[in-house]
């Protein structure tokens, strides 16, 4: 029977959503036991929100000094020793997860799967590959599975655990060649960078002009949101091209997607495809985009965007 | 500006058929008479093959003189031609199939064989490589270089890295001048440095204008029950009225594909035409459906080609070099067959450039084209392009029939056609709408989703090269006059008229959708649309078209 | 200094790939293969620094079939000195990729490797990462700047927050994406010289390598496709659809 270990993700203060959404991978194994591990530098919060996550069995926590940022080199022999007591060991897809976790697979002489999409085994998974244009199955040697999992995939499970928490500490040669100095938010104050935002609202040519372009930004800005625009609406100069999104602009995976005046040629939706809910407003009732909007309202732009303002709430973050 | 400066003894632009060819026979001559040749051969696509696209069935004549053994070395030309067809095509529902005797006999296929024509560029490149030439993808030819005398000494390649605004980007790369005593060009039909040329030397000067049609291609991966390798299908007439010339194809290839498209003349008249469109409907004919249901798209493609045949052929050379294939003009238009030509010109081309690189002066292009097969196969079809244009599709094909079966191109008698194609269309005012109806995702497409399967991509961030010498005239002239035909004619969706409340019409040009068919270049009514080769490595990246 | 730059052979950025009907993998039967555009960045950032003088030999790498010296070529068109091929079938996974770059760079003894963060193909994004596991050495994944000095390298990584910076000693692994800088074109009288230039052949018996089992591929599909969902007809339908779905804070 399976056991797994999911390796947490947190800043110090805040676990991060993607490590409940990788608990949710790993009850897909269908396994014996979930344990989760923080690494951090002391005891800390992150440690009891993962205790409170639905599933887990216990919590490691792995106290250490060089814990307190997370540097793969680190990170790596830590996960490694831990790993034998485990069938699997998972991480999050994040930037996090990404750095770590080949590091440690490579530690214990296995490979890896990255972005797991779908179990379909103990050690059978569905990945994307082609930048998500294919979809592989893969199966993995026998022995440990070490792989990172696709937070888009998998809903974040629910905070009604009570796990216990385990101090933990670990032997190990803590590598001293790396360094880790400062984090600088992406825009402090700003708007999200279109290629991370959760939340993206997209303007076409239906906006008609630069000036009306000010009502997406006031979308945008209610939800927290980043802007993108279709590439017809950044050739008329409505907007700069850093904000085209589609196949030559850039290729977003955002929780929520809102195009507004926006047809939807298949340039377009080569950009959104792994948009996780993707909302279109037109006025052509047979605009390509109604085809893969999840929620489509045929009506009028420049009415409903400022509708769409004030029935919002404002965006807390 | 001082650029780098390579030598070559011949400097070919055009990694087609022709090119290739040429190519593949110099080395042959040179290796023959234990000379060393150096020979660079400039292609514009990314790969060999990226900007090839051709139907086809292919007639092994050439490929048999250049290499008589290409079958036991490998070459792509497997598919015999097993089964002819041609319906006549009456409605979107109705058609007669026409009896063997009816079709013309240049038009039947014995011998010959379906192929991918990028596939068969791929081998011709590798085995030019092989004899010693060096071909260089991705960089286009920009303009052509003169020497003192005012003779062709070569080309420069166009530069990278320049931003839409003209400026030099942080990448900026000038291009490189390639030069030799001869250049043979060879960049298909409608070559933009063939058009200079032709201009520059006058070799169009006592010839009809040539003549072009859009060929607009797809390849479907079909239900394999459907599937006959080594058919050929061509049809006539539905969609297209009687005035408008042009016909429909469908070859099945091997891998389980089939090749299909239409063709129609850019002489057409009504400016609403939609060549895109037409070949979408067509292919909701039930003699092309029942072998496209239960298939899928995996290719589409679309480019000009020459049809005018024998009258049009220009002069062949001049001072510092020559032309061949589709850049000067020989497919043959009965049989609709331009690659044997293609490549055979190519050889000549060769032949009579060699010849000059001993004896100096003009390479002797156009004696040994008039001694060749290619002109004896054009001239016997050439009362069929003007017969088509004069008479209309169906007394047309009647002469034809005469004219090719009974007296075998042999009538002592040229027919003309001296109207250029760009000259063709009827106002707007005096045409009718065609009202085509939305695809159906299935059999039909739209233009967008069409292009995004040829895999084309092109910079963002640099000059647009469809160059407008007068950029008022879309809206001032052709937009009330032809309801602005670029709309239509191209297969790309590249030239749209925007339309905002409260703002003048725009005509906007999506430069990045350009699949380089250069069919504005050709039917744009004033002339004013210059289509330059953009960026090399640029346009589509076709998977064995 | 000498860099050991890594490139991967891979289907073109602009292809749109084509899944075989059979499901055993991606229709590459004429289809346009290039350097892996991560990696185009990597080798770029190599020739900078061998423009800065700061390092003074690149050694460009690829591991797979004979095909893969087209791509070998092109790094030396572009300024890479030397062309190393390790010959094998097919590509091989991150795993052993990384193993056989680890049995060459202990022969080769770089001070700083470089390559794509991942390649486009298989989007593993582990390579970087496990050879330097190998080698014991620093890693600095997702580079979008790198600034050397004598014996440290400081690189500012793109990770989801932000920019995280990082010191690292060296030599060390650093992996580059996308923002990291943009790659020259290669020059036509280059790719003519670069024709001409020796590709070294090391199989991985010459480095010892031992390679590990690697995960085995069932089946390729495409991606399910969108389906339309549903219209609503008022923006209050709209909100109200969107607080269901728990999209709303």
């Amino acid at each position: 029977m399976s056991k797994v270990l999911v390796i947490a993700e947190h800043d110090g203060e805040t676990l991060n959503l993607s490590t409940s959404r990788t608990v949710a991978c790993a009850l897909a194994l269908g396994p014996e036991t979930i344990d989760v591990a923080v690494f951090a530098e002391a005891e800390n919060k992150p440690a009891e929100a993962a205790a409170r996550l639905n599933g887990v069995t216990r919590v490691l926590l792995v106290e250490h000094a060089a814990n307190r940022n997370p540097v793969a080199a680190v990170l790596a022999p830590q996960v490694s020793a831990l790993a034998k007591d485990y069938t699997h060991v998972l991480a999050p897809a994040t930037t996090f997860g990404k750095d770590v976790l080949p590091r440690a697979a490579a530690l214990l002489g296995v490979p890896q799967v990255s972005d797991i999409m779908r179990v379909l085994g103990r050690n059978v998974f569905e990945r994307p590959i082609y930048a998500g244009n294919a979809l592989e199955t893969i199966e993995t040697p026998p022995g440990i599975v070490v792989a990172t999992v696709r937070t888009a995939s998998f809903k974040a499970v629910a905070e009604t655990g009570s796990a216990p928490v385990e101090k933990i500490s670990l032997d190990f040669d803590c590598p001293t060649h790396t360094r880790f100095l400062r984090v600088e938010g992406s825009s402090g104050g700003g708007r999200p960078d279109l290629q991370s935002a959760r939340v993206v609202v997209s303007g076409g040519r239906g906006l008609a002009s630069k000036e009306n372009f000010d009502l997406i930004y006031a979308l945008a800005d209610r939800l927290g949101a980043a802007v993108g625009a279709s590439r017809a609406a950044v050739d008329a100069g409505f907007v700069p091209n850093d904000l085209q999104v589609g196949q030559t602009g850039k290729i977003i995976a955002p929780e929520l997607y809102l195009a507004f005046g926006i047809s939807g040629a298949i340039q377009h939706l080569a950009g959104i495809k792994d948009a996780g809910t993707i909302v279109a407003v037109n006025k052509d009732p047979d605009a390509p985009i109604f085809e893969v909007a999840d929620i489509g309202l045929v009506g009028d732009l420049f009415e409903v965007l400022p509708a769409l303002v004030d029935a919002l709430p404002k965006d807390k973050s | 500006m001082n650029r780098e400066s390579l030598e070559f003894d011949v400097v070919i632009v055009g990694a087609g058929p022709a090119g290739l060819s040429a190519a593949c026979r110099l080395m042959q001559l040179a290796n023959e008479a234990g000379k060393s040749l150096r020979v660079c051969v400039v292609e514009k696509g990314a790969e060999v093959g990226a900007h090839i696209i051709s139907g086809a069935v292919f007639e092994p004549t050439a490929l048999n003189e250049l290499f008589p053994d290409w079958k036991g070395q490998g070459a792509p030309v497997t598919v015999a031609v097993e089964h002819d067809e041609l319906h006549y095509l009456l409605s979107e529902k109705r058609s007669f199939k026409a009896p063997g005797f009816l079709m013309p006999k240049p038009m039947r296929n014995e011998g010959n064989y379906v192929i991918s024509l990028g596939r068969l560029c791929r081998w011709l490149a590798e085995k030019a490589e092989a004899l010693g030439a060096e071909i260089f993808t991705g960089f286009a030819a920009a303009d052509v270089l003169y020497d003192d005398a005012g003779a062709v000494a070569g080309v420069v390649t166009g530069d990278m890295g320049i931003a839409r605004d003209g400026s030099k980007k942080p990448n900026y790369q000038p291009g490189v001048e390639l030069r030799a005593p001869y250049t043979i060009f060879a960049e298909g039909c409608r070559g933009h440095l063939g058009k200079r040329l032709m201009e520059r030397f006058e070799l169009r000067r006592d010839v009809d204008p040539q003549h072009y049609g859009i060929g607009i291609k797809e390849i479907w991966r079909i239900d394999p029950s459907r599937h006959r390798p080594g058919w050929v299908v061509h049809t006539l007439g539905w969609p297209l009225d009687n005035e408008t010339e042009g016909g429909g194809f469908v070859y099945h290839g091997e891998d389980g594909l089939v090749l299909l498209g239409l063709i129609v003349a850019l002489n057409y008249r009504n400016p609403y035409l939609n060549p895109f469109s037409e070949m979408q409907r067509w292919k909701h004919h039930p003699v092309v459906r029942r072998f496209l249901e239960g298939g899928t798209r995996i290719g589409y493609g679309a480019r000009a080609v020459n049809k005018g045949g024998w009258q049009s052929v220009p002069k062949l050379s001049f001072p510092g070099g020559v032309m061949a294939g589709c850049d000067a003009g020989f497919l043959n238009p009965v049989k609709i067959k331009g690659n044997h030509t293609a490549m055979k010109t190519g050889m000549l081309a060769a032949e009579a450039v060699f010849e000059a690189l001993e004896t100096g002066g003009i390479p002797d292009m156009g004696g040994r084209y008039r001694q060749s097969w290619v002109d004896q196969e054009l001239f016997r079809g050439r009362n069929f392009g003007p017969a088509l244009a004069k008479f209309g599709t169906l007394v047309g094909s009647a002469f034809i029939w005469i004219d090719q079966n009974v007296f075998r191109g042999k009538l002592p008698f040229t027919l003309h056609n001296r109207v250029p194609d760009h000259a063709s269309l009827d106002r707007a005012a005096d045409s009718r709408k065609i009202d085509y109806s939305k695809p159906d995702g299935v059999l039909s497409f739209d233009r967008l989703s069409s292009v995004y399967l040829s895999n084309t991509n092109h910079e963002e961030d640099q000059p647009c090269h469809l160059v407008l010498t007068d950029p008022a005239i879309p809206i001032e002239r052709n937009l009330p006059l032809y309801d602005e035909p670029a709309q239509r004619y191209c297969p790309a969706a590249v030239y749209e008229i925007v339309e905002a409340p409260g703002q003048p019409a725009r005509f906007q040009i999506n430069a990045q959708n350009c699949v380089h068919c250069k069919v504005c270049d050709i039917k744009d009514p004033a002339q004013n649309i210059n289509w330059v080769p953009p960026e090399g490595g640029g346009g589509p990246n076709y998977v064995n078209m | 200094m000498k860099v050991l730059v890594s490139v991967k052979r891979v289907v073109d950025y602009n292809v749109r790939i084509q899944v075989k009907p059979d499901g055993s993998g991606v229709m590459l039967d004429g289809v346009k293969m290039s350097m892996n555009p991560f990696d185009e960045i990597a080798l770029e950032e190599a020739i900078r620094l061998k423009e800065a003088g700061k390092a003074t030999q690149i050694v460009a790498v690829s591991i797979g079939p004979q095909a893969v010296q087209e791509q070998l070529r092109s790094a030396l068109a572009l300024g890479a000195d030397r062309a190393i091929h390790i010959p094998l079938d097919a590509a091989p996974q991150p795993v052993n990729a990384a193993r056989a770059l680890a049995g060459l760079s202990r022969r080769e003894n770089p001070e700083l490797i470089l390559m794509g963060k991942q390649a486009i193909d298989d989007d593993c994004n582990q390579t970087p990462q496990m050879l330097a596991a190998l080698l014991g050495w620093p890693q600095a994944t997702f580079a979008s700047k790198i600034e050397l000095a004598d014996k440290t390298a400081t690189v500012a990584r793109e990770v989801d927050a932000g920019l995280e910076y990082l010191s690292v000693d060296l030599p060390a692994v650093i992996s580059a994406d996308l923002r990291l800088n943009i790659p020259r074109y290669p020059k036509l009288p280059d790719i003519m010289k670069a024709r001409r230039l020796p590709i070294e052949t090391v199989t991985p018996e010459d480095l010892g390598v031992e390679f590990v089992p690697e995960a085995r591929l069932l089946k390729v599909a495409p991606p399910p496709k969108r389906q339309a969902g549903r219209k609503v007809a008022s923006v209050d339908e709209l909100v109200a659809a969107l607080r269901e779905r728990g999209l709303l804070s």
